[in-house]
């Protein structure tokens, strides 16, 4: 194992030794291991005594962990430079073209360049943390608990090796470090929102969702590397020049799998529509399984989460129905478009969380919404609503809404999925393009149409079909 | 030691080699000529199993060039376009590290370097920052890597560009120890006369699809015609030609100067002469007369152009 892991570890030991003699990566980092811990700990110290005046102490207790986690944050930033630098940079020098003709193995190339980047600012990263740690102690500081601790050097290397990786991702897409430096934005802004959600968990205090947060971004991190091997061939590193946008090429591999072959609108139902169900059937499972336990979750919560209802509020449902049919009249057209467009942002915005998180995020809205249902759902059930109620409510629109927006879901599982495994003659951008037709076929073909019946359903029939239930 | 069976590559909807064939037996060079952008880097990339062929196969030093990659490209040096070296660090640590990523043995490696150094002139700079290196230097430096750890094929891709006179000379000369030491060379170049100096088999690339593939002088003969033989004489002379041997022919008369177009030099030469000695022609020089393989690379890439134009 070791002789295998060899190779991977000379190129980590060349890159490393150059980053030592470039004074540009040299001097941040001495910067930020050293001074930037020392101006922390004046800063903790000086919010510790102004927030004592007033009495809010806590703030000052929660500030501690937060600066520690700002102090190892801004060494591992540097990562992302040093990874493009270390993939594109090599690859726009031509430097890597003898390192491919080498006996080294794709992943010993993509494991030693990856340890390259990630090492060096992670270690700084220690160091900073460590330093500010000890002024700490010396200014007589609280420190945080050993756990709390642990748990920020685990965030922080999760987070530089999550960064990297995602950095290889965005470099198999460049051959100049001035493109892969316009991709890095879809790194540097998802990980800005993820610090500003770690930053509100910190002042929360409520350190166990930290962990969760370790737990998603291992598998994220995780993800990204396997997308990383996936893409990272000789042939995509030295056989195509893809910074130039050709939207023709483009559309052609998108059109290829949107059409799948089919000439007529007939055909394309008959045949592209199912062939694509059928390449998605496990995700739908996998949808399926994660929408019935968003359910029975949700359903879960009613005893953490009571709100107290009278039980005659239930019984008086139909009241309630009564004044969304005299809102919504037979066959009036906006209550259905408000619905459907309510269902199609939910689509929208598990595609955008699917994009940045290799389908992953995409699972959540599903299983938010079946969450919600099931609580409200259960809720009702313990003041007093049958099941035939309960199914009065749901199943009018559901059976065709739900289906509907587990192929949908699917569809960005998949895009995930595809991302992630290696498809030889291909590159990320191709196997992404015809993902992407592949959500647009489902989408167009499918989920909106389905969508819009759902919606004229839930607006002209669920309350009818529940009034009659209530009654 | 190097074959190649209909290699073909395509890059998306464009076709970069297009069904090439190549043999190339051990201790042999083999030089890829042809213009920019013609396949030839393609075609080298395919046979050090960077690229994958679209279709076709071939096998570098016994290996094939897909199922066998990591074999393949233990077994040979390459010699690439842009030498890409490492600025920040010096020609010994660079060949270490090249040394070390092709498993050699440590000591053996330092007389390795050592003597690779010295051979190419670069002893003296073994402590410069490869930054400060001359385009000669990083070129010979290059060449060093490709033969670091003594492969059985070379391929070597302009091997002699950027270089002064007095570097090139050395290069070449090393190409042809390289070559005595039973190697496989392929080199790519544009320099025809270089081509012709170390060449034993000659391949002309046109929009990836090899348009003349042989020795020199079966390239020269296929594309120029028999050989041309020039004989200066003493004296002017108007006399009768004798009857001169079959697969001989008379192509120019001047003076003193007769032009012959000659089949089968081996077997017609001494006749030809015989029969102008006995003739009592003062000779002076029997000679064949210049073709470059300039000239057959034109006439070559003229050719096909006018077929392709035709077409």
């Amino acid at each position: 194992m070791f002789s295998q892991l060899r190779p991977a570890f000379i190129i980590t030991e060349r890159e490393v030794r150059d980053q030592l003699r470039d004074w540009r990566i040299i001097f941040p980092v001495i910067g930020l291991t050293i001074f930037f811990p020392f101006l922390m700990n004046f800063t903790a110290q000086q919010m510790l005594g102004f927030v004592r005046q007033y009495g809010a102490t806590i703030i000052g207790e929660r500030m501690v962990p937060f600066l520690l986690m700002i102090v190892g944050f801004f060494p591992i930033s540097v990562s992302l430079v040093i990874a493009l630098e270390t993939f594109v940079g090599e690859k726009e020098r031509s430097s890597i073209e003898p390192l491919l003709n080498s006996p080294l193995k794709d992943w010993q190339l993509y494991l030693g360049k990856l340890l390259s980047a990630v090492v060096p600012p992670l270690f700084s990263s220690y160091l900073g943390m460590t330093v500010y740690i000890i002024g700490l102690a010396f200014s007589r500081i609280k420190l945080p608990s050993a756990d709390l601790m642990v748990l920020i050097f685990l965030l922080t290397t999760v987070q530089a090796v999550m960064m990297v990786s995602g950095a290889v991702v965005v470099s198999c897409q460049a051959t100049s470090v001035r493109a892969a430096n316009l991709l890095a934005s879809f790194i540097i802004i998802p990980v800005a929102l993820l610090i500003q959600g770690e930053s509100v968990v910190m002042f929360w205090g409520n350190y166990r969702t930290l962990w969760w947060a370790v737990i998603g971004l291992i598998v994220l991190a995780g993800l990204l590397m396997r997308v990383g091997l996936a893409h990272f061939r000789r042939e995509e590193l030295l056989g195509r020049e893809i910074d130039v946008l050709n939207l023709h090429w483009g559309w052609g591999i998108f059109s290829k799998a949107f059409t799948g072959g089919a000439h007529t609108p007939k055909d394309w139902y008959l045949k592209t529509i199912p062939q694509t169900l059928r390449r998605i059937r496990y995700p739908i499972l996998i949808m399926t399984i994660l929408a019935a336990v968003g359910f029975v979750l949700g359903a879960a919560q009613v005893h953490n989460f009571d709100i107290p209802l009278k039980d005659t509020n239930v019984q008086n449902l139909n009241q309630s129905f009564q004044r969304v049919l005299n809102m919504w009249p037979l066959f009036s057209y906006q209550p259905v478009l408000a619905i459907w467009w309510q269902n199609m942002r939910v689509m929208l915005l598990a595609m955008l969380l699917g994009v940045f998180s290799m389908g992953i995020l995409g699972v959540i809205p599903l299983m938010a919404s079946m969450g919600v249902t099931g609580y409200l759902i259960g809720l009702l059930s313990l003041h007093g609503m049958s099941l035939n109620q309960s199914l009065g409510l749901i199943l009018p629109h559901g059976f065709i809404e739900i289906p509907a927006v587990i192929i949908a879901s699917a569809a960005v599982l998949q895009a995930g999925a595809i991302l992630a495994t290696p498809t030889p003659d291909k590159t990320v951008g191709e196997v992404w393009l015809a993902a992407l037709a592949d959500w647009v076929k489902l989408m167009v073909g499918l989920v909106i149409p389905l969508l819009l019946i759902a919606a004229g359903i839930e607006a002209w029939v669920t309350p009818r079909v529940a009034m009659l239930f209530f009654h | 030691m190097i074959f190649a069976e209909d290699l073909t590559k395509y890059f998306a909807d464009f076709l970069a080699v297009n069904s090439v064939n190549l043999d190339v037996p051990s201790g042999q060079v083999l030089v890829l000529l042809g213009p920019n952008g013609a396949g030839k880097t393609t075609t080298v990339r395919m046979l050090t199993s960077i690229l994958v062929p679209s279709r076709g196969r071939a096998q570098v030093a016994g290996f094939d060039v897909v199922h066998q990659a990591d074999k393949v490209r233990s077994s040979v040096g390459v010699l690439t376009e842009h030498h890409g070296l490492y600025g920040r660090m010096n020609s010994v640590e660079y060949l270490e590290f090249f040394g070390k990523l092709y498993s050699l043995n440590s000591i053996a490696l330092q007389k390795r370097i050592d003597d690779l150094l010295d051979q190419f002139g670069l002893a003296d700079a073994r402590k410069k920052r490869l930054g400060e290196y001359s385009k000669g230097m990083r070129q010979k430096l290059a060449l060093v890597r490709a033969i670091l750890h003594d492969p059985p094929v070379l391929l070597l891709d302009e091997p002699t560009s950027a270089m002064d006179p007095e570097s090139a000379r050395m290069v070449r000369d090393a190409i042809v120890a390289l070559r005595s030491e039973n190697r496989t060379i392929v080199l790519c170049t544009h320099n025809l006369l270089e081509a012709e100096e170390l060449a034993d088999q000659v391949a002309i690339i046109r929009r990836g699809r090899i348009i003349v593939n042989g020795s020199i002088e079966s390239i020269k003969r296929e594309l120029l015609g028999p050989s041309e033989y020039e004989m200066k004489l003493a004296s002017e002379f108007d006399g009768l030609i004798p009857e001169l041997p079959p697969g001989v022919e008379l192509t120019l008369r001047q003076a003193d100067t007769l032009h012959f177009c000659i089949d089968v030099p081996e077997i017609s030469n001494p006749v030809l002469l015989r029969r102008l000695l006995d003739q009592k022609l003062e000779i002076v020089s029997f000679q064949e007369a210049t073709r470059s393989l300039e000239q057959a690379y034109l006439e070559a890439v003229n050719r096909t152009a006018e077929e392709e134009r035709l077409v």
